[in-house]
């Protein structure tokens, strides 16, 4: 008994063996998945394109939102002066309203002031010489501080502007804003559903995926069953496949998603330029691209797994 | 070695493969188990290696009682067993050498370690030179012998083989069979299933006759040989 007993190597050597069996599975399920290039471009291109879709739209929302925070720095209360204030009590307004903590800056624009912007901008300019005095009142243009980026919090001051016996009326333009931002919320909230549902999809596509090749390794996960290959063992190879799955749909998202952008940047700066807006669409960016290889890996995991845990332990050697 | 105390197996479907089956293999013996094809023999080597359990009774194998042996350790119990196969149940994808290489691979044994042994089993069995050929280019013969080579290059203390000649030429399956010689007498526990009683009665080792289930002393082929271990 003693010649035939089998002989332990040491932990080291059984710790090297176990990496080196993890990086051999790394890389031969990556030679597997290559050998069979059709089929493997089929798969990791549905989930590409289930991946790309919440990723693009989810890009699409950033966007806008970074428009609409561009706006937001536009944000203001303009404060209508009553007609016959001069400039200096206009001045005098002005400077205790900056003294408050809720107002970040005050511009005055006096009635002349306003009338030669007007001029400018209208294109009125020979009509506006008839006219034998100027009919436009002093502005305070009031801007909030830098931190404020709701409409909503404007409301109590533009209250107690109106308030005041030289302010005419007091205009807070801000209600087409409020919309875009609910439009805004009820998209990002689309999003989600529609990143949870394509989400369940790419778990099913792998899921299904990985329950075909093992029907197609029957025969090697018996022999393995047979001479002693723990279920660990002969679960990762399966694991390691979908995971590229996973990494191969994730970068095939990122390139459809560069490409789209790509396709819209053109007109965008266009529609920009018309606008004299220097803004262009940000991409995914480093983070959002690892976002996207490392959401589609675990997801394909995910999916291995549920595959691995319903039909390995259906094939038994006999 | 291997230790049968009053083992049924009844599959189900009511069909009784072995009956209160008793019997003792003593560590480095060499045993054949023959029978009518459908007598048990197949079902025998299963509870051996847990490819099955049993209804009744007990099975120690190596000093363990197999009913306590739990799903998770069943890889652990086949690793100290070497099984051959009649149809040899190679990966016809992977070369000789990746084939003998895999019990060794399954056990995490390292890079050179596994090497050298695969190389050392595969000398054994007379197929160094074809390490690198794929199964499907060999004869019968020598698919066998890498089955072999498989089944012996984790050193196992027990061997077991179900019909290992079952394909093979009288010629070819004496070669086996001495095969199977060689390492029982360095210590492994050898039991063969076989209904070649001719080749058995010719190597004059211990005999287990399995009859519809039941173990039968009736001798080989009523020719008044006996062969008691």
């Amino acid at each position: 008994m003693a010649k035939a007993s089998m002989s332990g190597p040491t932990v080291f050597g059984r710790l090297g063996a176990w990496a080196a069996h993890h990086g051999h599975s790394l890389l031969s399920t990556l030679g597997r998945l290559s050998r069979a290039p059709v089929a493997t471009a089929m798969t990791v291109g549905v989930l590409g394109i289930a991946l790309a879709l919440p990723a693009a739209l989810h890009l699409v929302v950033d966007n806008m939102r970074a428009l609409s925070n561009s706006w937001e720095s536009a944000l203001h209360i303009s404060v209508f002066l009553k007609p016959g204030v001069r400039v200096p009590e206009a001045e005098a307004l002005a400077t205790t309203l900056r003294a408050r903590d809720d107002v970040g800056s005050v511009r005055v624009i006096g009635p002349d002031e306003a009338l030669a912007e007007f001029r400018e901008q209208s294109g009125f300019g020979a009509a506006l010489d008839t006219l034998r005095e100027n009919p436009l009142p002093a502005v305070l243009v009031v801007a909030p501080p830098a931190g404020i980026t709701s409409p909503g919090a404007l409301e109590p001051l533009r209250g107690e502007i109106e308030r005041h016996a030289a302010v005419d009326f007091v205009q807070l333009d801000t209600q087409w804003l409020q919309r875009l931002f609910a439009i805004l919320a009820i998209a990002q909230r689309g999003i989600i559903v529609v990143a949870v549902l394509l989400g369940i999809a790419v778990v099913v596509t792998v899921g299904n995926t990985i329950r075909l090749d093992i029907q197609n390794r029957r025969q090697e996960i018996e022999v393995t069953k047979l001479i002693g290959g723990s279920d660990a063992f002969i679960r990762r190879p399966f694991l390691y496949t979908g995971f590229w799955y996973g990494v191969g749909g994730g970068l095939t998202a990122a390139i459809l998603v560069a490409f789209a952008l790509f396709a819209v940047e053109g007109p965008v700066a266009r529609l920009a330029g018309l606008y004299g807006s220097g803004f262009t669409l940000s991409g995914l960016g480093m983070g959002g691209f690892g976002a996207l290889v490392g959401t589609g890996a675990l997801l394909a995991w995910a999916g291995s797994w549920v595959a691995v845990g319903r039909h390995l332990d259906e094939i038994e050697p006999t | 070695m291997i230790q049968f105390d009053r083992v049924s197996k009844r599959y189900p479907g009511g069909y009784e493969a072995l009956s209160d089956v008793s019997f003792l293999i003593e560590a480095g013996e060499m045993v054949f188990l023959t029978g009518h094809s459908g007598a048990g023999k197949s079902t025998l080597m299963k509870l051996v290696a847990l490819l099955e359990r049993t209804s009744r009774g007990q099975v120690i194998v190596d000093g363990r009682n197999l009913a306590g042996v739990k799903r998770s350790g069943i890889p652990q119990h086949r690793r100290k067993i070497g099984i051959i196969f009649q149809d040899h149940k190679l990966l016809h994808d992977r070369t000789v050498f990746d084939n003998v290489a895999l019990p060794l691979v399954v056990a995490g044994i390292g890079h050179s370690e596994a090497r050298r042994r695969v190389r050392a089993a595969l000398d054994k069995v007379g197929l160094l030179d074809k390490e690198r050929l794929f199964p499907v280019v060999l004869s019968g013969g020598e698919q066998q012998r890498v089955g072999i080579a498989r089944a012996v290059v984790n050193k196992p203390p027990l061997l077991i083989a179900d019909e290992p000649t079952g394909n093979l030429d009288p010629a070819l399956s004496v070669e086996i069979m001495k095969l199977f010689g060689l390492f029982n007498q360095v210590g492994v526990t050898v039991l063969i299933a076989s209904h070649d009683h001719r080749l058995i009665r010719r190597l004059g080792k211990r005999h287990l006759m399995l009859d519809h289930g039941r173990l039968s002393d009736r001798p080989l082929h009523g020719d008044g040989e006996t062969f008691d271990g």
